[in-house]
């Protein structure tokens, strides 16, 4: 049966919670007029504030009608649909809740009422702030409402509504024509690169951080609009922060999803969707040294406007690019065209002109400081370090919108096939690598000076033992790299100078927080997440910039005639059980593997017996596992997701006798195609990432030569593909997997022992007579590449026929980094992030009495 | 002349070499001729070519070649340009997985020895984001 009720609900809500949206913003505004603050009068503030509860209580009631329509199956409706399925454990159902565009506004609607409720109740001592900021607020609600309205008047269709059922989602289809009830039994299924954990968490993060730029934007609207020039960034600053560390997070978690999940072989990719982030949370963090320093200096105002102002346009500009199909051939992964981007554009469009009409408005009344900052104050060089974060997201930016400009062009007539740089990550590296040299000397003689209070002879006191400690460690680590800790020496003087700058800003924070210890420790924010920068360029450097392919194919150049020059081949083909020499590694691959409900690790599958149920399979031997046994031979598995095949390859150490087993991961997605994960291996000083490349088609039969028949008398030998084969005989059996035997049927098997390379194999295949029918169940030996059919029993002259056919061995093409120090790079996340809690705890309350804090400078760069 | 001024000067400088750069670095979406044009006047910039794969009428794809057993890092096919120019295309890497069902390629690379290296592979899978059939044999209740 169709529920059409809970999606009616939902509809119902999405015109509440915009209808609500509207009145809110109005009376805020109301509220906000000057003759109202004189009055006293706070009625319309009490109506905007009822306007904003009934707007989040419409919201909550969207979020719970779509979630109920995965969580139930409820495949009468689009969403559902196209986004979960039957086998879709809970958590991944939350990840179903926002893969699609409608799915991740709601997400966005949903904290900016939680930030909303949230601003309304701490301005309790403040109340000047409350109408203006959540006019603002509630202006953004009624805009990202819209977007899922999924209201059409006349051509013009406003968003596009999560609630909409299948049968209005494609008319068309004859199902509907018949049966206008029809329900499909199961969905098409989550995305299986977003079957992991990070996407439960990531996207929440990322979605949290972008609706926490909202508030230092609307904070700086209000200051703008009620003409508190300066009053503003009290409040904004630890939101700033918040702002910045949950989308610094977001940002990371998503990169790190990408090192695990994809197999680009790294986790920053410079893709258009990963820079539209990266950008306003440069230009954010600049804003930030800039508030930090106008808080100390009284200089900066104007550029704190413009930072502000600019992270969220830019916020909005990333919205703009991921979600109106703009990005076109740019990117692999944004989202479907939802034919919003008309809408997408009036949104950036009204909040661009609506801030920049504002500022230019008000620009002569913000009061500027006629006062000279010395090239000794700590000021002066956080500015520097905000103008350098700004060039590297006007770099970053200005190559990500090349897709805009060829649209923007063929527009306005004229054509363009400007493309993305070829080689995006030489590209990129060029300049952020400079960019991240910049930030690290700038943090730390920024630092330095800053806690100095500009003075020349005490900084050069300050510098001397970071300098020297720096210059200390950057010889070690040379030396240690000459003697074998990285694959090669490092000479790029490049690197060297990264190197340099990083150890350089580690230690001069290191020092900064040191001299903290018996003053204030928890002044130390700034010089914390300084370090945690640091460390992540060092990270960056190291993973990326001496990472090293060891499955480099060094045989097999058979097109190498054809072009002289050298080209890379990294990926090397592994027989089943054949070991290949990698260089310190003896590796193999061993079989296909998969998980088991209730089995700990993977179990191969040739021991397990398929059935029409592609999530169950039948035991056809004991599942022991490191001793223990969890399934007798027929019982019945659970499988997590079939879709899975998990390919056991091993490595060993040529010298020494370390060894371990990777199982990365395949998944046949009949959407998709193949999709290869890699496994990584975590060592203290590096990870070994494997994945694989290729693996012969699962899909297409497997090319058997002819059928062999051999006439067998028990204890006869026979050579089977170079394999020497003893036939033991036969023996009855109760129980075939798969076939339910009843009386008068009889079962037996035959037992032949095949003596591999590595071990010996027992294969029983099985001849059985059922209802008078001849049935045959072949065994396989996937291992040697082998298929043997018990053909017939001649009981007169106790000879048995058993066939047999041959194929190709099963293989895998793999390729193997291994990736130095990558480590230091989430370490490095983790202290940044320690160090952002840590200033905007300091600062909740305004930091009325404490001396501002370090300014903070934070850069990444993939250097490669 | 203030400092800001100098700092103002230089900032707008850096901008103008990072658009520069940035412009020199930008790659052109052309055709097979173009990209032949090129490498006969010694231009080796790498270029984007949009392309759908060569298809007989039974629907399978014509002159792909990919021999993991011979050489696991050599794929070649054939491209059919906007232009209709048929060209044949080398990647150094294995096949990429779900090339079959794609509808569109984009490539990256350049003309090497009248074939053109590709070194990178772009693929518009029309099912990767939006589903458009239902499957039918699932049951109606």
């Amino acid at each position: 049966m169709i529920n059409t009720l809970i999606g009616d609900i939902g509809h119902a809500s999405v015109i509440v919670a915009f209808v609500a949206a509207i009145v809110s913003s109005y009376a805020y505004f109301m509220a906000s007029r000057a003759t109202v603050d004189i009055s006293g009068d706070d009625s319309w503030r009490k109506l905007a504030r009822g306007a904003f509860y009934v707007h989040g209580a419409a919201v909550m009631m969207i979020v719970f009608a779509l979630f109920n329509i995965i969580h139930e199956h409820r495949y009468e409706y689009y969403y559902a649909w196209s986004h979960s399925s039957n086998h879709l454990p809970v958590h991944y159902m939350i990840s179903s809740f926002w893969e699609g565009q409608e799915g991740s506004f709601l997400l966005w609607i949903f904290w900016h009422v939680l930030l909303g409720v949230v601003l309304i109740n701490r301005s309790g001592k403040n109340k000047v702030w409350e109408a203006p900021v959540m006019g603002i607020f509630s202006f953004v609600q009624l805009f990202l409402t819209s977007m899922i309205l999924g209201v059409v008047i006349g051509d013009l269709k406003i968003g596009s509504s999560p609630f909409i059922l299948m049968r209005d989602f494609m008319p068309d289809t004859p199902v509907f024509a018949m049966d206008p009830d029809f329900v499909p039994a199961d969905g098409t299924g989550l995305n299986p690169l977003l079957q992991n954990y990070w996407m439960v968490i990531h996207p929440p993060t990322l979605f949290l951080g972008f609706a926490a730029t909202l508030v230092p934007f609307a904070f700086a609207m209000a200051g703008l609009w009620k003409g508190k020039f300066h009053e503003w960034i009290k409040p904004a600053l630890p939101w700033s922060h918040f702002a910045a560390v949950t989308l610094g997070i977001g940002i990371m978690m998503g990169a790190y999803w990408a090192y695990e999940t994809l197999n680009f072989g790294g986790y920053w990719n410079w893709d258009p969707v990963e820079n539209a982030v990266y950008i306003p949370w440069l230009v954010l963090v600049g804003a930030i040294h800039t508030m930090i320093a106008y808080n100390r200096g009284k200089s900066g105002l104007k550029a704190s406007y413009i930072l502000v102002i600019a992270s969220f346009i830019l916020i909005l500009y990333a919205t703009f690019l991921t979600r109106s199909g703009i990005l076109g051939n740019a990117s692999v992964h944004s989202f479907t065209d939802l034919g919003l981007s008309g809408q997408l554009f009036t949104y950036l469009a009204a909040f661009a002109v609506m801030a920049v009409a504002l500022l230019v408005y008000r620009w002569k009344s913000i009061p500027t400081t006629d006062k000279e900052l010395t090239t000794y104050s700590g000021e002066f060089w956080v500015f520097i370090g905000a103008i350098v974060l700004c060039l590297a997201a006007f770099q970053v930016l200005f190559t990500t919108s090349i897709p805009v400009y060829n649209s923007f062009l063929g527009f306005i007539g004229i054509e363009s096939n400007a493309a993305l740089p070829a080689d995006q990550i030489a590209h990129y590296t060029k300049f952020q690598l400079w960019g991240g040299v910049a930030i690290a000397i700038l943090s730390g003689v920024g630092q330095l000076l800053w806690w100095r209070k500009g003075e020349k002879g005490s900084f050069v006191d300050a510098i001397t033992l970071p300098g020297m400690l720096t210059l200390l460690f950057a010889s070690l680590i040379i030396v240690l790299s000459k003697l074998g800790m990285l694959h090669e020496t490092m000479d790029n003087p490049v690197f060297i100078i990264l190197l340099v700058a990083a150890l350089f800003a580690v230690f001069a924070n290191l020092s900064i927080i040191l001299s903290l210890l018996h003053k204030k420790i928890s002044l130390s924010g700034g010089a914390v997440a300084h370090i945690g920068i640091a460390l992540m360029l060092l990270g960056i450097l190291f993973s990326s910039g001496y990472d090293n392919i060891i499955s480099q194919n060094t045989s097999g150049m058979v097109y190498s005639r054809e072009f002289p020059e050298e080209i890379n081949r990294d990926n090397v083909l592994l027989w089943r059980n054949t070991p290949v020499e990698m260089q310190k590694y003896s590796v193999s691959y061993h079989g296909q593997f998969q998980e088991v409900v209730g089995v700990p690790g993977y179990v191969n599958t040739e021991l397990l017996f398929p059935t029409a149920d592609p999530y169950k399979a039948i035991a056809r031997g004991q599942i022991v596992q490191e001793d223990k046994v969890y399934f007798e031979t027929g019982d019945t598995l659970d499988l997590y997701s079939p879709e899975n095949t998990y390919y056991k390859v091993q490595y060993k150490e040529r010298e020494g006798d370390g060894n371990f087993t990777l199982y990365p991961r395949a998944q046949v997605n009949p959407n998709m195609g193949l999709l290869a994960s890699p496994d990584i291996k975590h060592f203290a000083d590096k990870d070994l990432y494997t994945h694989v490349s290729s693996v012969p088609d699962p899909n297409e039969e497997k090319d058997w030569g002819e059928l062999q028949e051999y006439d067998l008398a028990i204890g006869d030998t026979i050579i089977l593909n170079d394999y020497v084969a003893v036939f033991n005989g036969i023996e009855q059996i109760k129980q075939v997997p798969g076939v339910a035997l009843e009386a008068g049927d009889v079962a037996v098997q035959a037992d032949l022992k095949i003596f591999g390379e590595r071990k010996n194999y027992h294969a029983h295949p099985v001849l059985m007579i059922k209802n008078q029918m001849m049935g045959r169940v072949p065994e396989e030996v996937a291992d040697l590449g082998l298929r043997l059919t018990f053909l017939n029993i001649d009981t007169e002259n106790n000879r048995f026929k058993i066939g047999v056919n041959a194929s190709q061995k099963d293989y895998i093409i793999l390729k193997a980094i291994e990736k130095p120090f990558v480590n230091i790079l989430w370490i490095g996340t983790i202290v940044m992030s320690i160090g952002f809690v840590m200033a905007i705890v300091r600062r909740k309350d305004g930091g009325a009495k404490a001396r501002p804090a370090a300014p903070k400078e934070k850069r990444k760069v993939q250097a490669a | 002349m203030k400092k800001t001024h100098i700092i103002g000067i230089l900032v707008i400088a850096v901008a103008i070499v990072i658009m520069m750069s940035s412009v020199g670095d930008a790659s052109t979406y052309v055709s097979f001729g173009e990209a032949i044009e090129r490498a006969e006047d010694g231009d080796m910039t790498k270029v984007h070519v949009v392309g759908r794969l060569k298809k007989d009428p039974q629907g399978h794809i014509v002159g792909m070649n990919y021999d993991p057993l011979v050489d696991p890092n050599y794929f070649t096919f054939m491209l059919v340009d906007t232009n209709r120019v048929e060209q044949k295309v080398v990647y150094f890497n294995p096949k990429p997985q779900d090339f079959e069902r794609s509808e569109q390629v984009v490539i990256t690379g350049n003309m090497q020895n009248s074939v053109f290296v590709a070194d990178k592979i772009l693929l518009k899978c029309p099912s990767k984001y939006v589903e458009k059939e239902i499957q039918q044999n699932t049951a109606s209740l």
